[in-house]
């Protein structure tokens, strides 16, 4: 029963999700909106049992003086610290100028921010690994890069105006050629692909056919 | 105390009642000089009404709805005598016109969201010329229609507009079961080599020969993403391989229900492997729902452990290449898997193999080479097959001027 009682309840939430797109009659109307109500209260719930693993996992590391336990008692105090002041500010507790605000604003923005201000960098050395021209396609990939950058930029159109190219290739127009109907065409081509995969895996599903996800094959 | 305290409570009640018919009166004065400031109207301002006003139910929604449209009126131009069309409701066998709303002029078409299904309602469209001045209204006309009706809303239980998408998904589902029965009736099918899933194994093994642990990372979107269901149905393939290997698999999760799930896959993987005590708890673990949050620990986890090989499969979004470039720093082998095209180019740059959209939903079938799954890979390669077929003749008929075939795929009221 462990597997069957999931699968019953995912047969028939995919089946009502599927013909409800169709129905607009009530109660079909309403199905979507209080199964995704009943989805985020679960997930709600089951917040606490991430939250307890979390604090069960660095506890134990700090308990037993496991590699690196110090970045451990730091999640463990960030953690309480956090919850103690969302919990006894109050109802009003994200508003401005309380202390869990400032915590969101002085802590928590900068750390996200840098984390993603990484990104430029990376993106750097994934481009520099990418564009090498070391076969045929590396290099069509190398001139569409090229010409996409420079074509994005204010100075491509102003260095092929210098040099008096006709305006059909300026940068900007062949950037944007590229981009609407080389990597437009591309992209619908995987996005057609990816749609019919999740119809197909979303069919498997409500069907029982893949119970990969519940441990069985 | 308690005396005192019901003084107080009846003085209060006392002092409201005083105020409240004050405060009405206030209110009736102010509307009362609204209505006197109005200016009179100049001479030939009045426009000439709209014409064929037709009502009838809202199509295709779920009913307390109905929709008015008319002919505009030949004082409707620029610079014409409209400002706007008033539109007022009112119930059958009764003469209470309500305003329900305004239509700017120009517009032909008005929709009632405010009715009851199965009540009979009359409606007028005003043509209406105002002067307005900072908002205020200095001067006001206008001519009503007819009264045109009765009509009811109802609901309705098939959304026409959507008999396209319908159809589509009936063909989709007919393909698919036909290629089902086929393969349970024993037919070989051919499914191509997916070089990212053939290299599972040599990823699992490269990770025993260095004495190194696994990594895999399930994305940052719940259970109900399609993409994290197939990034965790292969995590089963590879934590059974992982057991059998006799290798540590570490799955750090950005999800409470992800964990909950990929710690049953996992324990279910041992003990097919044969080996149940070796699974441990604490090797699926949660870590935060916030993306960046999530990604700074995966980072650190790739760091410190420096794991073998890493799996990437499932939804990812702007950390796939914070993470991703963190785990080829490191050298090790990297397998991605996602349905985000934006993030493929990401996962092609800095990964060994990539599964390319589809690929990463037909990785359970593949991996497992059940018929019945591998049957429906087969039938979403005729959908696409048919797709291909449309995109290639609604392009020669766009070319040619003829448009009925490319918009009967055009999906209306999304």
């Amino acid at each position: 029963m462990r597997r069957e009682i999931p699968m019953i309840i995912t047969a028939v939430v995919g089946f009502v999700f599927l013909i409800q797109y169709f129905i607009p009659h009530y109660p079909f109307s309403q199905l979507n909106n209080w199964f995704s109500d009943w989805f985020s209260i679960i997930g709600a719930c089951a917040i606490w049992l991430g939250a307890l693993n979390l604090m069960k996992i660095s506890f134990d590391k700090v308990y037993r003086k496991g590699r690196d336990w110090g970045y451990s008692i730091v999640i463990i105090v960030s953690f309480i610290l956090i919850v103690v002041i969302g919990f006894t500010g109050g109802e009003s507790f994200r508003d401005f100028g309380t202390k869990f605000d400032w915590l969101y604003q002085w802590i928590y923005t900068p750390l996200s921010a840098t984390m993603f201000a990484l990104l430029a960098f990376f993106v750097a050395s994934a481009s520099y690994r990418a564009f090498r021209a070391r076969n045929l396609e590396a290099t069509l990939l190398l001139i569409a890069a090229f010409f996409v950058m420079i074509g994005r930029v204010p100075v491509g159109d102003a260095i092929a105006g210098i040099i008096h190219l006709p305006e059909v290739i300026y940068p900007s127009k062949v950037a944007s050629w590229i981009m609407n109907y080389i990597n437009g065409a591309g992209q619908r081509a995987i996005m057609i692909g990816i749609a019919l995969g999740i119809v197909s895996t979303s069919l498997r599903i409500i069907l029982g056919i893949e119970r990969a996800h519940l441990g069985g094959e | 105390m308690k005396y005192y305290c019901i003084r107080f409570s009846i003085l209060v009640f006392l002092i409201f009642f005083a105020a409240a018919p004050a405060s009405i009166a206030q209110e009736a004065t102010n509307t009362t000089m609204a209505v006197d400031t109005l200016a009179q109207a100049p001479p030939d301002v009045t426009p000439v009404m709209a014409k064929n006003v037709t009502v009838r139910d809202n199509p295709d929604d779920g009913g307390g709805s109905i929709r008015i449209d008319w002919d505009l009126s030949v004082d409707d131009h620029e610079g014409g005598k409209i400002t706007a069309y008033r539109v007022l409701r009112s119930e059958a066998g009764t003469d209470d016109y309500v305003v329900v709303g305004d239509a700017p002029a120009g517009k032909s078409e008005f929709v009632d969201n405010a009715v009851t299904d199965g009540i009979e309602y009359l409606y007028k469209v005003a043509a209406i010329n105002e002067l307005k001045r900072n908002g205020e209204v200095i001067w006001s006309v206008m001519s009503d229609s007819d009264p045109i009706g009765p009509v009811k809303s109802s609901a309705q239980w098939f959304n026409m507009q959507r008999i396209n998408v319908f159809v589509g998904t009936v063909f989709v589902c007919l393909a698919i079961f036909f290629f089902i029965q086929k393969a349970k009736s024993g037919q070989d099918l051919y499914i191509r080599k997916i070089a990212g899933l053939e290299s599972v194994d040599e990823a699992v093994g490269r990770a025993t020969e260095m004495g190194r642990k696994i990594l895999f990372v399930p994305g940052i979107n719940d259970m109900d993403n399609v993409q994290t269901i197939a990034g965790v149905a292969i995590l089963g393939r590879v934590a059974q391989l992982a057991a059998e290997y006799e290798t540590q698999i570490e799955v750090p999760v950005s999800r409470s229900l992800v964990m909950i799930t990929a710690k049953e896959i996992v324990k279910e993987s041992y003990s097919k492997a044969g080996r149940p005590d070796a699974f441990n708890e604490d090797q699926v673990h949660y870590i935060t729902d916030d993306q960046f949050g999530y990604a700074a620990a995966i980072d650190g986890i790739i760091v410190r452990d420096k794991p073998a090989t890493i799996f990437y499969m499932g939804a990812f979004f702007a950390e796939s290449l914070i993470m991703a470039e963190t785990g080829n720093s490191i050298g090790a082998i990297q397998i991605a898997g996602t349905g985000q095209p934006s993030q493929l180019p990401f996962f092609v740059a800095s990964c060994d193999y990539t599964l390319i959209g589809e690929e990463l939903f037909a990785a359970s079938a593949y991996l497992s080479r059940e018929p019945r799954l591998l049957g429906s890979i087969k039938g979403q390669d005729v959908a696409k097959a048919a797709i291909l077929i449309s995109i290639i003749i609604g392009v020669i008929l766009e070319t040619f001027s003829i448009y009925q075939f490319s918009n009967f795929f055009r999906v209306i009221g999304e």
